[in-house]
């Protein structure tokens, strides 16, 4: 090789460069919640009125519940049906074909599932049902893709299972129900947790599908999203710092788990 | 084949009613007339379709294909670098690594496009530094161009970029590029004729990743374009949700599903292509 240390220099100066792209925003929105002034023309002093604000803003405050409610439902139902997803996928049927079919919902545009479910709701739940959009929709939005999600985490927790110990307890009379409740789940728990969090992490932050089939309620990113669009607000860096901490948080949890055994 | 039911059914059920049904009836939309206020009047036409090719329109389309194009070209060229030096670093520290550069993306993109217009706006974090450092006399225009959008739509999805291309990295056999180097060739050409091809899919499955969410984008568009309908995210929220014209909406989603339709088709078929080369050569 001609000169292997300057190649590998340049990549590595790229690399932190990148690594700088990703976190300079982050890093200066948090920065301000704690300025006083809250803006950033410049540095008046630390406070935490901000936050004190945002703690007062009850319509906020309504909208934060709401999308803890639409979090832990849609993490719930879709964990459950995701992991037997992922059940099935692995000892039930072997098709490329249905491998990629789950991705469907990871990867299409959600701008597209939003209109889709908005006319859906419109034609079948307003028209034929008489029901009011409200979270009710959005959680049934929100399964659509987590179940994608946590079925393809779980799975891959599946795939480094010993199945002998399977074979073992139904060879001991045990039935396949009582297999996977008393062996298979807790093993793939750690997954199961790990794909769960992910939902809720993806569900808490989702805001397209949310703002076309709330109704008239509001989740905590449709009523950011409004705060943001009539006007920047000191109080949403406040805001943006809690949810990195809440979804970093979460996240890293999540990878922890399905890192503690690979 | 009870058990299969009983496993595949709900999430396949699940996707039946609320997500085939939906998409089908947007297709059902795109052939009807316009309701007064929203919604559709079912008599069949063609229209909505010619609609989606008034210049008008089209611009929009095409200003969203350069958008996402760029984006795409560029995260490749930022992403691809930094996905090469994760898959060379010791192992041990490849996964923190490689979470540390993923993490962004876990995070709410409104929040993290909110970001960039307290860095770019005339009063903004840039323009103030500048000023400050007697750089610049007005503020630079950052917000509300083409420039934001880009900028904003590679900090989204840059991190879906890196990961594919940094798994099909690091699964390339060391000994690879050791024979090749071994046999004369410069680090430039190992790259350049064992590196690059071996990760072609990887490249080809980060494009599909930034280029589908950028072209359909509706947030950074919105936030950091003017909330212009300027691309065709914004333009379909509009008929849907201001405009009420819900057949021509349906019309502009069935082009993005179209479109995603070729590139995972065309991701497909380069995936087994490279896998037969891989066998036959």
């Amino acid at each position: 090789m001609a000169n292997p240390g300057w190649g590998r220099r340049i990549l590595r100066a790229e690399f932190a460069l990148v690594v700088a792209f990703l976190y300079l925003p982050i890093a200066v929105v948090i920065g301000l919640s704690f300025n006083e002034s809250g803006l950033p023309t410049a540095w008046t002093g630390f406070s935490l009125d901000w936050y004190a604000s945002v703690v007062g803003n009850q319509g906020l405050l309504d909208a934060f519940r709401n999308t803890l409610v639409v979090g832990v439902v849609t993490t719930v139902v879709a964990t459950v049906i995701g992991t037997l997803l992922a059940v099935g996928l692995e000892r039930a049927v072997h098709s490329s074909l249905i491998d990629s079919v789950v991705y469907v919902p990871m990867i299409i545009p959600d701008i597209v599932l939003a209109i889709a479910l908005l006319s859906f709701y419109n034609l079948v739940f307003s028209g034929l049902l008489h029901l009011q959009l409200g979270l009710w929709t959005v959680i049934i939005a929100h399964v659509v893709f987590d179940i994608a999600f946590v079925a393809v985490v779980v799975r891959t927790r599946l795939r480094h299972f010993d199945r002998s110990i399977e074979e073992a307890s139904m060879d001991l009379g045990a039935n396949e129900l009582r297999t996977f409740l008393k062996i298979t789940l807790p093993v793939i728990a750690p997954g199961v947790i790990a794909g769960g969090l992910l939902a809720f992490t993806l569900s808490f932050d989702e805001f397209i599908i949310a703002f076309f089939t709330k109704g008239t309620a509001e989740t905590f990113p449709t009523k950011v999203y409004s705060m943001i669009r009539f006007g920047v607000t000191p109080e949403v860096n406040a805001i943006a710092t809690f949810v990195f901490l809440v979804s970093i948080t979460l996240v890293l949890v999540s990878q922890r788990l399905r890192g503690s055994e690979a | 084949m009870r058990r299969r039911l009983l496993l595949l059914g709900p999430a396949f059920g699940w996707w039946a009613v609320f997500l085939v049904l939906p998409v089908a009836l947007v297709m059902v939309y795109s052939v009807f007339h316009r309701g007064t206020y929203g919604g559709v009047v079912p008599t069949f036409t063609l229209d909505n379709f010619a609609r989606a090719l008034n210049p008008l329109y089209l611009r929009v389309l095409l200003f969203s294909l350069r958008v996402a194009v760029i984006t795409t070209v560029i995260s490749l060229l930022i992403g691809y670098p930094a996905a090469y030096v994760i898959a060379t670093l010791p192992r041990r520290w490849r996964t923190p690594v490689l979470v540390l550069v993923i993490m962004p993306f876990w995070t709410s993109l409104l929040i993290r496009t909110y970001a960039w217009i307290v860095l770019l706006s005339p009063k903004g974090l840039i323009n103030n530094g500048l000023a400050g450092l007697g750089l610049i006399d007005g503020p630079l225009p950052l917000l509300y161009n083409e420039f934001a959008i880009i900028l904003g739509l590679v900090y989204g999805y840059l991190p879906l970029m890196i990961l594919p291309i940094y798994s099909s990295i690091e699964r390339l056999h060391p000994e690879l590029r050791e024979a090749s180097s071994d046999l004369g060739a410069t680090p430039f050409r190992t790259f350049l004729r064992v590196t690059l091809p071996l990760t072609l899919p990887g490249i080809a499955a980060g494009c599909i990743f930034v280029f589908v969410p950028s072209l359909g984008n509706f947030i950074v568009p919105d936030l950091l374009g003017g909330g212009l309908s300027i691309m065709v995210g914004n333009l379909i929220q509009g008929q849907f949700l201001k405009a009420r014209d819900w057949p021509f909406g349906a019309v502009l989603s069935l082009a993005l599903i179209a479109l995603m339709g070729v590139l995972l088709f065309a991701q497909a078929w380069l995936l087994e292509r490279s896998r037969k080369q891989a066998i036959d050569g």
